[in-house]
């Protein structure tokens, strides 16, 4: 198959973009563990730190479907754009969503959140957050960085807003691939796109229980 | 009933545009919206200016030459209807009206409201046709075919090339268009022979004509004149990925 044509770019940003879903469903299910309490959030995150080479498979695995997701779509972007060369003085939309318009600045910020995230919980730049993940001596505390973290407003905002941006993206993007792939059935279009919205709003409701808990109301398992 | 139109006016190609505000007054309300620009352009003839020019040509909705994006709409304000067959009762006196031509790379402005569409019969000539044998005419109903089927390839084959599909998508896509004339043959015997080759050629040139991807906004169903619906955008995306991936 071309993937520089339209329906196979389409093709390899629906199949990425499942994967990533997918990631992103299995991501919050984790995370969702911190109200579990500090022991099972801790031995989450040894367990996870404990693949070895696995976790780099999964990590590089999870960068090629990200840059191909990315790829894909500047290419289908790029294309749309060159489409329609004098805009219209007057356009009405009338069935177009303010999630499918804006897919492209949703994905793009997303994407920078992404790269945000990974340098504020993964690599840790902030020194002390990273001394509250390594205590010295001690084992690793993902549970006493995460709390510490989200205690500040301004970073909860971060997420709030880069969880909103993502929920939408994910709301228009699994009824658009249903369609790409050729599934989207007339009779239960209406069902295909309650369940996208769905899945955006368990998304937004699952990513941010932990910050918004522990900003709010600091609970403590 | 009085209005104020403001028209897209372009002398050839290669000229800039501009919006140009003309009145239109006299108009019935039961007048098509092509007859309110046919009185229009008796005005400006007599004033000596150059009539508005547009494409029509059957005037009773079928044969997809009208092609003027009203207030935003393609086709203008009445679902499932071309601007010929639209009336101007659909209009208020004293409204505003924005007309302008499609705006598609693929379609490009030859004067005023007039685009050049042969981007479409390319589509056409690279795989929306079928093979037939030579001899005389097969019996009738010698092939059998399923009425389910029957109804989707005549839904499909509705489609009369306007080009309000693409006027309307905000990525100029075609692919309602192509969809819907892979659609017509994919249900029908007929079409079988050259199933596989037709999508691929027809998908490889709408790319090549310079059409967008569709993002799923379904702004083209919802202004197509025929109601042609999308779900025959999901069946050209799998025709199109079956017969890819059998490559």
């Amino acid at each position: 198959m071309k993937t520089q044509t339209t329906i196979g770019a389409k093709t390899v940003m629906a199949v990425t973009g499942v994967f990533l879903l997918l990631f992103v469903l299995g991501h919050m299910v984790g995370n969702l563990q911190y109200f579990a309490g500090e022991e099972t959030l801790n031995a989450y995150a040894e367990m996870l730190q404990g693949l070895g080479p696995l976790l780099w498979i999964i990590r590089l695995s999870l960068l090629a479907i990200f840059l191909a997701h990315v790829i894909s779509a500047t290419t289908v972007v790029r294309r749309n754009r060159a489409a329609r060369p004098v805009a219209y003085a007057c356009k009405e939309n009338l069935t177009s969503t303010f999630a499918s318009r804006t897919m492209l600045m949703s994905g793009l910020i997303v994407g920078a959140f992404v790269i945000y995230h990974l340098l504020h919980f993964t690599v840790v730049l902030d020194a002390n957050l990273a001394a509250i993940k390594h205590p010295e001596g001690g084992a690793l505390d993902v549970y006493g960085m995460v709390t510490a973290a989200f205690s500040h407003g301004p970073t909860t905002l971060i997420y709030v807003i880069a969880n909103i941006l993502l929920a939408l993206h994910c709301s228009h993007g699994v009824q658009s691939a249903l369609q790409t792939f050729g599934l989207r059935s007339e009779k239960c279009a209406a069902c295909q796109r309650l369940t996208s919205h769905a899945i955006g709003a368990l998304i937004l409701l699952g990513n941010l229980a932990v910050p918004l808990s522990i900003h709010f109301c600091n609970c403590r398992a | 009933m009085k209005l104020t139109l403001h028209v897209w006016r372009q002398k050839n190609a290669s000229d800039q545009g501009r919006m140009e505000t003309i009145s239109a007054d006299g108009v019935s309300p039961d007048m098509s919206f092509l007859e309110m620009l046919d009185l229009v352009n008796d005005r400006l003839e007599k004033e000596g200016v150059e009539p508005i020019a547009f494409d029509h040509d059957c005037r009773e909705g079928i044969c997809g030459m009208c092609s003027l994006m009203i207030n935003g709409v393609a086709h203008g304000p009445e679902a499932g209807t071309t601007a010929c067959q639209l009336h101007m009762r659909s209009f208020q006196d004293g409204d505003s009206i924005h007309i302008e031509p499609w705006r598609s790379r693929a379609f490009p402005v030859i004067r005023d409201l007039i685009v050049d569409r042969a981007s479409f019969e390319r589509i056409q000539h690279a795989g929306g046709y079928v093979s037939v044998n030579c001899g005389g005419a097969p019996d009738g109903n010698a092939v059998p075919i399923s009425k389910i089927e029957a109804d989707l390839a005549m839904d499909a084959a509705a489609c009369i090339g306007c080009g309000a599909c693409v006027a309307s998508c905000p990525n100029g896509s075609a692919m309602l268009f192509v969809a819907a004339k892979v659609a017509q043959f994919a249900h029908l015997p007929q079409g079988q022979p050259e199933r596989k080759k037709r999508v691929q050629a027809m998908v490889a040139t709408m790319d090549a004509e310079g059409f967008g991807a569709c993002s799923n906004h379904y702004e083209c169903e919802a202004v197509c004149p025929k109601d042609i619906p999308v779900k025959f955008i999901g069946e050209l995306n799998r025709e199109y990925l079956r017969t890819a991936c059998g490559d």
